[in-house]
């Protein structure tokens, strides 16, 4: 250590990016609860896959933790209460992607205990790998760090593919998020359950963490916990943005790149967030769903930042009301990190299984003029970004000419996953990212 | 009322660099190079600066405008166009000529093809080639660096009329009695005559030449400055100066007194100047990592044969506006290699 600290650089990918993280305001903020929403909204479509079917009719009174939704086929999750209430509606409600989509409205008996009283007892040591997959889906589980992929899906590698590696994601590449820093520091014993239940279900021989180095406190504390006879170890990664993402994640750890158009799968490796694996081995062992997850809530429009285990479907108002929110000065509120995530059009979206944060940023001083957008310069800093190492700036001339048949077949666009490091780094202000979501989208209705 | 929230696009966040930050910094990072010239060759080199950077200006602002493209003079490009295009002329260049090269660099080699960003040349290096072909007495006569009485009265060719042929200088250099004045650069002097100047002054800039080429050390510091603030890609830089020095090392092992150093190639001449200062201008160059590399060694190589071979005293000018020219090329050879891709097996195909 000393001096050779300075040299040694931990595992990483080519090219990311180093924005400034603000993790500072919340990494040392441990997990609360905030008071129940006078009412939840939980859309019945939080995940990949076919939307939930509701369970319950209006009027009706549910326990928290009682399934309220049951998956539609295998690419589905169910939904469970998140507090005992009574289902006021079944009705459209407002979502962050835009257009509103059915949910169930939940209002929330102040007077209950909230005591989740809806338990099943589990023997997890008996249970087969198929059992581990169906109790998975059961519980509603899905990627908690943005994906919202049905879990017990990634558990069932397609035919003929052998999972040999679980790649637990504890990077939060992301600027402002700490939630997967404190489930680290905090769960850390649902989270060994957790990728126990995940080896077993996959049949992978070991499990690696990786975590990016600006936690190496979490790394410490795993590796003092994990008991020595398990396949699983802690690895620092460098801390570069999308380190999180996981085809980078798996390049840093283990050299190895997922081939263009196919699955972590096709190389042998299931990636599993965190705080997924934390939820599944605390809900699994009573067979309980999904009600709640952890969120940062933070920005320079909050007064209160901090690590929050939310409800799902507590209103962004409501939140927010409960941080303290500078009304004055906020400009965006985003779902997610401020590099991926979406800015709302309104605070009545609920908290979704997808929500990692609420980073609520400050209204931009409008003298700054920075985002006056010049021609491309081929300055070459997008392409030194790009983390799956496309040509941005030529993209972004297609783009302009309209060539997107072109983008797609010489210039790989359908590998852009559209983390942003090339609109965040341009020089000229180009929108690159929202270009390339246009351009994609544009060809997917062309040829849909 | 608190006004609604915003909604934008992500990402959320942006880097504060710009693009007319970077331009400014390039701006500062010639300056110091402009007030050498100006101790060196006194008010001739200063008017001269003046005169190319208002003319690039003047340019710029009326094709901006008649092309309903609003103020593009304000993104400071234009302002590294007018002195670089100083820099590398004699400091007793008739002023009209010199507003002549704005002008066609910056119409020809910028505004034609669409402004900043679309222009396939160098722009100062269009407008220099222009005049080089249009008025080759002027731009080879050369007067002595630090003459007496230098900051007081002008070389007499500068004030030349418009469309005018200079006055001769001689007998202005002649009366100011230098004992070694050949009226020959270092470059020409080792070309024509096998004569090598010490590397040393050659390397610090106690010589003739183009306003702002001589001090090969100036240009170093100065784009070592640049390229620390990551406003300059020092690949191209070093890949110029290692294909020169690599190209011309054969021929000086065979016959030193024939062929120059390695040492004075780098020096002597716009080698410098070109490396750092006109082959990095970013829009002009390749994007692709390998590709820089490619077009460095291009213009290296090309400099030093036009040097030794050609029928031209330096040939920096021209090696860099072939290699911008091929410049797009380089690019769609030298695509970067995507994550994840495969090679195509026999099995695949």
């Amino acid at each position: 250590m000393g001096l050779f600290s300075l040299f040694q650089r931990h595992r990483t990918f080519d090219h990311g990016i180093y924005p400034v993280e603000h993790k500072e305001l919340t990494a040392d903020k441990p997990i609360r609860r905030l008071p129940f929403a006078p009412e939840l909204v939980i859309p019945l479509a939080q995940h990949k896959g076919a939307p939930a079917v509701p369970l319950v009719k209006v009027g009706q009174e549910v326990v928290r933790g009682e399934p309220i939704a049951r998956a539609e086929g295998f690419v589905s999750v169910p939904m469970h209460a998140p507090a005992t209430g009574v289902i006021r509606a079944i009705a459209l409600a407002p979502s962050a992607d835009g257009p509103k989509t059915q949910a169930i409205y939940l209002k929330v008996y102040h007077a209950a205990s909230q005591e989740v009283l809806y338990d099943l007892d589990r023997d997890l040591d008996a249970m087969t790998p198929a059992q581990i997959v169906a109790a998975v889906q059961d519980a509603g589980l899905v990627g908690l760090g943005g994906g919202a992929f049905p879990s017990h899906v990634k558990m069932q590698p397609p035919a003929g593919k052998v999972i040999e590696t679980v790649i637990v994601n504890g990077c939060e590449c992301e600027p402002y998020l700490t939630c997967d820093h404190r489930i680290m520091l905090e769960q850390s014993e649902a989270l060994i359950r957790g990728i126990k239940l995940a080896l077993k279900a996959t049949g992978a021989k070991r499990a690696i963490i990786g975590v990016e180095d600006n936690k190496l406190d979490a790394v410490a504390h795993l590796r003092a916990v994990i008991p020595k006879d398990l396949p699983i170890t802690a690895e620092a990664v460098e801390t570069k943005y999308p380190q999180g993402a996981e085809k980078m994640l798996i390049k840093s750890l283990l050299r190895k790149e997922v081939p263009v158009g196919g699955l972590p799968a096709d190389i042998g490796v299931a990636v599993y967030n965190v705080g997924t694996l934390a939820q599944m081995g605390d809900l699994l062992p009573q067979g309980r769903g999904l009600i709640e997850r952890v969120v940062t809530v933070s920005g320079p429009a909050v007064s209160n930042p901090g690590n929050f285990m939310v409800p799902i479907g507590t209103p962004l108002r409501f939140l927010l009301g409960q941080v303290g929110l500078a009304e004055d000065r906020v400009g965006e509120v985003i779902l997610g990190g401020p590099m991926m995530g979406m800015a709302v059009a309104s605070l009545d979206v609920p908290v979704t299984k997808a929500v990692s944060g609420v980073v609520a940023l400050e209204r931009e001083d409008p003298d700054l003029d920075r985002r006056k957008v010049y021609p491309c310069i081929k300055c070459a800093e997008c392409l030194k970004a790009c983390p799956v190492s496309l040509n941005p700036s030529m993209l972004g001339e297609l783009a302009l000419a309209r060539q997107y048949d072109r983008m797609a077949e010489e210039f790989n666009l359908d590998q852009c996953f559209e983390c942003g490091c090339c609109a965040y780094v341009c020089p000229s202000n180009i929108p690159l990212t929202q270009y390339f979501r246009i351009a994609k989208s544009i060809n997917r209705d062309r040829h849909a | 009322m608190p006004k609604p929230i915003e909604i934008r696009t992500s990402p959320h966040l942006k880097r504060a660099l710009s693009v007319d930050r970077i331009m400014r910094n390039v701006v500062f990072a010639l300056l110091p190079i402009c007030a050498f010239a100006v101790f060196q060759f006194g008010l001739s080199a200063l008017l001269l600066i003046l005169t190319t950077t208002g003319a690039a200006i003047a340019t710029e602002w009326f094709f901006a405008r008649a092309s309903g493209r609003g103020n593009t003079v304000s993104d400071w490009s234009v302002v590294i166009t007018g002195i670089l295009l100083a820099l590398t002329l004699p400091p007793g260049f008739p002023l009209w000529m010199a507003a002549v090269a704005a002008f066609v660099g910056v119409a020809l080699g910028k505004a034609l093809f669409g402004g900043l960003g679309y222009n396939v040349m160098n722009p100062a290096l269009v407008g220099r080639a222009f005049v080089q072909a249009a008025f080759p007495v002027a731009i080879t006569t050369w007067t002595p660096a630090f003459a007496p009485g230098r900051f007081t009265e002008v070389i007499p060719s500068t004030f030349t009329l418009p469309f005018m042929q200079p006055i001769p200088v001689s007998e202005w250099v002649a009366g100011l009695q230098l004992d070694a004045w050949t009226g020959a650069t270092p470059l020409a002097m080792q070309k024509f005559q096998q004569i090598e100047p010490s590397v040393t002054d050659v390397f610090t800039g106690m010589i003739a030449g183009s306003a702002g080429e001589t001090s090969a050390l100036l240009i170093l510091v100065c784009g070592l400055w640049l390229a620390f603030k990551r406003m300059l890609d020092w690949r191209i830089p070093v890949a110029v100066m290692a294909g020169a020095a690599l190209t011309a090392l054969p021929f000086w092992l065979l016959d030193s007194s024939l062929y120059p150093s390695p040492w004075f190639v780098l020096f002597s001449g716009g080698l410098m100047l070109g490396a750092w200062f006109m082959a990095s201008d970013m829009v002009a160059s390749p994007v692709t990592t390998s590709g820089v590399v490619i077009y460095g060694l291009f213009i290296g190589i090309l400099t030093v044969v036009i040097r030794l071979f050609g029928g031209l005293v330096e040939g920096v000018m021209y090696a860099i506006l072939l290699a911008n020219a091929a410049g797009p090329l380089i690019s769609s050879w030298t695509q970067p290699r995507v994550y994840g891709a495969v090679k195509k097996t026999r099995e695949t195909e």
